[in-house]
């Protein structure tokens, strides 16, 4: 088993004509995805990949059944893509797209409320169930099908702890990038919902920032309600203080939001959390050996 | 994106939230035409991105002629906390009533715009938020419809007793919020917000923070941006589309994701190294986009060793490693440069630097490890 994605997700994706849409398309079915559509306006009739391109969302659906979407197009388009994906009735809107101004994330968020659709981003890498199916830019090569959870608000970093996870011989169960951004559609305790009724997952890393109280809160619930192992790493402890460092969610405003604050707080609640990305999987790797 | 307060200020007036008489000076000259105009006492505040002016002696009330010309002579010679002083705002002085707090958000947590409000004006909010989180009302617009006029009611009437002043502040709170959405801003605070003693309502001073991503809809805003006060070598990164902050060590960083780039840092500082600064050169990364990264990396002077780490995604290791090869021969790197590719076409990138008298390591450990050794 695995969260949010596997084999049989039906996926369509949005700007497959795109660079990296039509790029990541290959990859995805690759990996094992079954992605049965693509939509770009203007391009329906084309194929990409084997993939029947459709002229909208709605139809794309209509026609292949498909209910998760993923969002490869720039980001002025992205915020219309996203609502076009959650009218068009899927479950599940994994946004690549980066730069979405904040507002936007607000007023999509309550545009969802009582939708049963999730969005996952936006600035996602994406989502990988090992071994059943990956949505995104994740690079498939990494992973190995195991028992570890994996949540991120970063991409590349994702693959470091990943790679290590699975250089201690472990492998994962699902690992997603929940995106850098202020405001996101899924964040951490959400994903730790779908972990604790996922059998296959017996312990979950979590890998945070500087910027915002997302890990304390999710710090607070794991100690409350979460009884699998959580193990930790936070990003950005020779951060300066007012500066954004990359992510736009990446910034420490005066004195919250620090490393060190989160790291207390975790290790507060019973969360052990790695000095280093190698550090973390040796930490998964003993409890779990 | 930061604007100073005189230009927070214009934007309030648009909207039309009251702002004192008041103009913008660069010159001790200026100063003295302007305080002629508006009458003294006058106020001249120094127009600078960074907190506590005032503390730091920029901000001062002059009362005659003589302390015009001597307090702009000084504000306009100073530095606070690194920057130079360069704009000056000169004010009417107001005489005040009573000082309140007025700012929005969108809150992270509850996926909301919030207002906040608070009796005590002049204050650190984040401060009041630890120590006395019931002295401020935080009220939430709704998301679709905005910022309904019984909400800005409710913040009026929690700041004034008196109904009148209540009731322009109510209004003064939905300009506030219609100035937040219609420009994606990412803060904006009236801080002090005064009853003058004639009992009018005036926002002393202006803060007003854009959201970075919202800016392609707002040419105008970018347009307010002060490249004079930023630093040269981040103003470089952001018009070739890096990420860029500088910070005090010696080991220059080239990384690709935010997250890993912090990673980095952390990494060589853990080891006992200082990190140069924080480098992010992005998803599909061209050689042309690492040949500028290191441009802005050797700026800084403090930098004797140079460390890649790139875990291949999106971003190919062969358009790095040529990247790499295209900037030592342009710029001629005298540093030495540790390399850690992994991932998307590393065989290749591996092929086409192994000539190129790089230290390679075969982990983000050991890269940091080897680009400290360096320096022993």
């Amino acid at each position: 088993m695995s969260i949010l994605i596997n084999k049989d997700t039906r996926l369509v994706v949005q700007g497959i004509t795109g660079r990296d849409g039509s790029f990541h398309t290959r990859q995805m079915i690759k990996y094992g995805t079954r992605v049965v559509a693509g939509v770009t306006p203007g391009k329906g009739g084309m194929e990409v990949e084997s993939v029947p391109v459709f002229n909208s969302v709605n139809e794309a659906v209509k026609k292949t059944e498909a209910n998760a979407a993923v969002i490869f197009v720039p980001a002025k388009f992205a915020t219309s893509a996203i609502y076009e994906a959650i009218d068009a009735g899927v479950k599940l809107v994994v946004c690549i797209a980066e730069g979405l101004p904040t507002i936007e994330l607000v007023k999509i968020t309550a545009y969802l409320n009582g939708k049963d659709c999730r969005l996952v981003g936006p600035n996602s890498p994406g989502i990988v169930s090992a071994g059943e199916a990956k949505i995104g830019i994740l690079p498939g090569h990494i992973f190995k099908k195991g028992k570890v959870g994996v949540i991120s608000r970063s991409g590349t970093l994702t693959y470091e702890i990943v790679d290590h996870i699975t250089k201690t011989g472990l492998g994962q169960s699902t690992c997603l990038g929940i995106g850098g951004d202020p405001i996101i559609g899924t964040k951490f305790i959400d994903c730790l919902e779908l972990f604790a009724k996922d059998d296959d997952t017996e312990a979950v890393v979590i890998v945070g920032e500087i910027g915002g109280r997302d890990e304390q809160d999710t710090a607070e619930y794991v100690k409350k309600y979460f009884k699998k192992p959580v193990f930790g790493f936070i990003a950005g402890k020779t951060a300066p203080a007012d500066k954004r460092m990359g992510h736009a969610g990446a910034i420490i405003s005066g004195t919250s939001g620090t490393a060190a604050e989160k790291v207390k707080v975790l290790e507060a609640c019973g969360i052990k959390v790695g000095e280093t990305p190698a550090e973390v999987a040796q930490l998964v790797k003993n409890r779990l050996a | 994106m930061k604007v100073h307060e005189y230009q927070a200020k214009n934007i309030f007036n648009k909207y039309g939230i009251p702002i004192p008489e008041e103009k913008m000076c660069v010159s001790v000259d200026e100063v003295i035409a302007v305080s002629g105009e508006l009458g003294l006492p006058c106020v001249i505040k120094a127009q600078v991105h960074v907190g506590g002016r005032g503390k730091a002696g920029g901000i001062k009330v002059a009362k005659t002629e003589q302390e015009v010309k001597e307090y702009a002579k000084q504000i306009l010679s100073m530095e606070i906390k690194g920057l130079p002083v360069r704009k000056v705002l000169v004010s009417e002085a107001v005489s005040i009533a009573s000082e309140a707090y007025l700012g929005i958000i969108n809150d992270r947590t509850a996926k909301k715009t919030v207002m906040m409000a608070c009796k005590e004006g002049g204050v650190e909010i984040e401060e009041v938020a630890r120590k006395k989180p019931e002295a401020i009302l935080k009220v939430y617009a709704d998301s679709l419809i905005g910022f309904l006029p019984h909400k800005a009611r409710q913040i009026g009437l929690f700041l004034y007793d008196d109904s009148k002043t209540a009731f322009v502040c109510a209004k003064i709170a939905e300009k506030l919020y219609k100035m937040f959405i219609e420009l994606d801003s990412s803060l904006a605070e009236i801080n002090p917000l005064v009853v003058t003693d004639s009992g009018e309502l005036i926002a002393l001073d202006a803060k007003i923070n854009f959201d970075d991503n919202g800016l392609y809809r707002h040419p105008d805003i970018e347009a307010m941006r002060d490249r004079e006060s930023e630093d040269e070598s981040e103003q470089m990164a952001r018009e070739s589309d890096l990420s860029y902050v500088k910070l005090t060590g010696n080991i220059g960083c080239v990384v690709n994701g935010a997250g890993l780039a912090m990673a980095t840092m952390d990494l060589v500082k853990h080891f006992g190294g200082e990190p140069a600064n924080f480098l992010d050169i992005g998803g599909s990364s061209s050689p042309q986009k690492v040949k500028n990264a290191l441009d802005i990396l050797l700026r800084d002077k403090n930098v004797k060793v140079i460390f890649f780490n790139i875990f291949g995604g999106i971003t190919r290791c062969d358009d790095v490693a040529n990247g790499i090869l295209e900037a030592k021969k342009e710029l001629k790197i005298k540093q030495p440069i540790v390399a850690r590719l992994t991932g998307t076409n590393q065989e290749k990138a591996m092929e086409i630097l192994k000539e190129a008298g790089l230290i390679f390591a075969q982990s983000m450990d050991d890269g940091a490890k080897k680009a400290i050794q360096l320096l022993k």
